[in-house]
């Protein structure tokens, strides 16, 4: 081990060493740096649990040359190669591409590949060449039945706003991006049912509605980029799930083509209908690995004029769960949102962002808690949120709190809230984990983790308390091998005995593919793997993500 | 000293605004409505020189429809000790609102009357300088920046104007309107809105008035 990391170094340093030269290593991970960024970090080499040998690339980058350095995030005990079943792309795949989808829709250009190469965190780097943009289900169909008939891997891109690389390739997969299907096909008025492609952008949705009256069911921070399609394909939570559920329950139908190029019309706008199997649950949640949604059908509730936000300071964090009962029985059916942030994420907040100040800097609080109220009538939602709030005061339940008396201090509150993981990218190196906990256990993990750490890292914790959805996120000045070790498989451990998931909202995408044991029996890893095999045969939609490789191999 | 601070209930800054189908005028019902962003600035400043000492009260007024009382105890809960609420179901315009805050002038006898510099529905930017012709006192309009001195009871205003920045020094009692570069206002804290629920808003009457 110790011969091979010393080589390892070497070969790092070395020029004249080109990727192209480690054909059948593994490549999973790498950053490339941007010299205009202040924050010009080299990280640093990571060779735990690696064994095969390393593999080193420069990246082109404007006509500069940066070191890629590998970051190796996952303790992954086997190794994954490029699957050898996949072919390569040729200059007659392209020309076919280019038949069915015209110039406009094939994009080999090497800035916006590298873009569509890099994920949102900038964790995660492929190496595809080919970019298609189909503007219609059809094409969307005719590029999968070619693909599968090449044997060529495909991953389905929308916003690439994802958090555990399953946007981007992981190899030379050829990148499928719905955004410029970006129509809104219909909209009932009295039903509130929206059909729209799959590349609609989520805030366009939401200003379309707005004129309308209604509002989407989900609402995330991500929301000027992140697409319906990719939301679906996630079942992405947000703020809103508290009030308004999941995408399970609120998407009515979707449009999905599979892997041979079928086209599954499952775009029902009804919101009742109980024949047969309901297989666009199979979809949503799916990232990708067993259809390409192309349309969806959602439900959206009516917009009620009365909203209001209070941000809330409490004591400890056994104050923030007693509010959240409290708020759920006096609140009852007028809570939209209940989001909560330690004082280490408020700090972070408040640093790396402009133009937020603090709500309350008369004093230092340890935890901070955003309610929403959403009601039709003003007067009736104010008495009752006070009424809540001087009880709660009177309580001990809340030391402190602000109730925002405009719409300028309500979108403020939220940017606190919604601009934490934003700020934390800002800070440095992050370490992202999305876990579902049991709420009376949730602070334990935090608190367990900042003792692991000490002052190595900066442990920050913030979520829907109200689903009971912890954001544990670990910031660093740069990413250390020695850090992630302290880390995993901890978390995923601790999760897991408390019979928790290890991915409330993310999913499980490339950072977590072989993951799902810890919070699924491997009888139903087994039937999801039958069920991938029966709708994408040749595994070719978005490779080596969502269920751990070894499993699918044996299939 | 006293000091009297007019706020006004308009369409919150931050909606969109639609015209009514009638074309009659903008909707206005079902809209939220809060505080006008000047006044609020307006009234932070007169909270502020409260608190360092200069003045004793902050007097919050306001005239129109019954739910100013809202915005009044918006007002309260940032700090303000009392407000006077002037019942007026109708629009009113700058002259008019002027000659009633001249007659509130001469009965409450406050040391320097702020108001924001112009209010977001109408941007009319005429009543400070209305009032402060009515009462005959100084004025010094759209202030970002106001220094007191008590002792030669006189205020020291920068102005915002287009050149530039221009300084004033006004004898008090006066008229400040103020501009967006003032201050940033405060937020409404929970122990101050619960405080504000025990604080006194006195009706008053536009009849009696001057029209």
């Amino acid at each position: 081990m110790e011969k091979w990391r010393l080589t390892y170094r070497l070969l790092k340093h070395s020029s004249n060493f080109d990727r192209r030269l480690t054909s059948g290593h593994r490549y999973l991970f790498g950053r490339t740096f941007i010299p205009f960024k202040e924050n010009f970090r080299t990280l640093e080499c990571p060779s735990r649990s690696y064994v095969n040998g390393a593999s080193v690339s420069f990246a082109r980058v404007n006509g500069n040359s940066y070191a890629v350095q590998h970051r190796y995030l996952a303790s992954v005990a086997s190794t994954t190669q490029r699957n050898p079943d996949f072919s390569k792309i040729t200059s007659d795949d392209i020309s076919y591409f280019k038949k069915i989808l015209g110039e406009r829709g094939v994009v080999q250009d090497e800035e916006k590949l590298a873009d569509a190469n890099t994920d949102w965190m900038r964790k995660h780097k492929g190496s595809s060449k080919l970019m298609l943009q189909p503007r219609i289900t059809e094409e969307v169909s005719q590029i999968l039945k070619y693909c599968n008939s090449r044997c060529l891997a495909v991953v389905p891109q929308g916003g690439n706003t994802g958090l555990v690389g399953g946007s981007v390739p992981v190899f030379d997969e050829v990148i499928i991006n719905v955004g410029s299907m970006n129509n809104i096909l219909s909209f009932d008025k009295v039903s509130g049912i929206l059909v729209c492609e799959a590349g609609c952008i989520l805030e366009n949705l939401i200003s379309f509605l707005d004129n309308q009256g209604f509002i989407m069911p989900l609402d995330l921070g991500a929301k000027g980029s992140c697409q319906i399609g990719g939301n679906v394909s996630t079942n992405a939570g947000g703020l809103r799930l508290i009030r308004y559920g999941s995408l399970h329950g609120s998407v009515l139908g979707l449009e999905a083509v599979l892997a041979n190029g079928t086209v599954l019309d499952m775009l029902g706008t009804l919101r009742k209908d109980n024949t047969g199997y309901d297989l666009k649950h199979l979809f949503i949640g799916s990232e990708g690995s067993l259809g390409i949604v192309t349309k969806v059908s959602i439900l959206t509730p009516p917009m009620l004029s009365s909203v209001n936000l209070a941000f809330l300071a409490c004591e400890d964090y056994a104050s923030c769960q007693k509010l959240l009962l409290e708020a759920k029985r006096k609140l009852g059916e007028i809570l939209s949102a209940f989001e909560f942030l330690d004082v280490n994420a408020l700090n972070v907040v408040l640093k790396h962002l402009d133009g937020l100040r603090d709500p309350l800097p008369s004093s230092v609080h340890n935890f901070y808690v955003l309610i929403e109220t959403t009601g039709s009538m003003e007067s009736h939602d104010k008495e009752k949120l006070e009424a809540f709030l001087l009880q709660s005061m009177n309580s001990g339940i809340i030391t402190d709190g602000v109730l925002a008396q405009d719409i300028n201090q309500t979108s403020s509150f939220w940017r606190i809230r919604e601009g934490i993981p934003e700020a934390l990218m800002k800070a440095g190196a992050v370490y992202k984990y999305d876990l579902s906990v049991p709420p009376e256990k949730m602070y334990e993990l935090v608190e367990e983790m900042r003792a692991r750490l000490g002052s190595a890292a900066n442990v920050v914790a913030y979520g829907h308390l109200g689903d009971g959805n912890l954001h544990l996120n670990i910031s660093a000045p740069q990413y250390t091998d020695g850090l992630l070790s302290k880390i995993e498989p901890f978390v995923y451990e601790w999760t897991s005995k408390h019979r928790g998931s290890i991915s409330a909202e993310h999913g499980l995408g490339l950072m977590k593919a072989d993951k799902i044991h810890y919070s699924k029996s491997p009888e139903t890893v087994l039937l999801m793997a039958a069920i991938k095999k029966l709708l994408d045969p040749n595994r070719i939609l978005n490779p080596y993500k969502v269920l751990p490789p070894s499993i699918l191999s044996q299939s | 000293m006293k000091i009297m601070v007019a706020i006004k209930r308009v369409i919150d800054y931050a909606v969109k605004i639609r015209v009514k189908p009638d074309k009659s005028g903008v909707e206005t019902s079902n809209v939220k409505m809060s505080m006008n962003p000047f006044c609020e600035i307006a009234l932070e400043e007169a909270l502020r020189i409260k608190e360092s000492g200069r003045a004793s009260e902050v007097v919050a007024v306001s005239v129109g429809p019954a739910q100013c009382v809202d915005t009044l105890r918006t007002g309260l809960a940032m700090g303000a000790d009392r407000a006077i609420h002037v019942d007026y179901p109708g629009s009113l315009y700058p002259l008019s609102i002027a000659k009633i805050l001249k007659a509130l002038v001469e009965a409450e006898k406050p040391g320097l009357l702020l108001l924001g510099k112009q209010a977001i529905d109408d941007d009319c930017n005429q009543t400070g300088q209305m009032v402060a012709g009515l009462l005959k006192w100084p004025q010094g309009t759209f202030a970002s920046k106001v220094v007191l001195d008590e002792e030669k009871q006189v205020a020291t205003v920068d102005r915002e104007v287009d050149g530039g920045l221009e300084t004033l020094c006004l004898d008090l009692p006066a008229v400040i309107t103020t501009d967006l570069r003032l201050n940033q206002p405060r937020y409404a804290t929970l122990p101050n809105i619960m405080k504000a629920k025990s604080k006194v808003i006195k009706k008053g009457h536009p009849t009696g008035f001057e029209r």
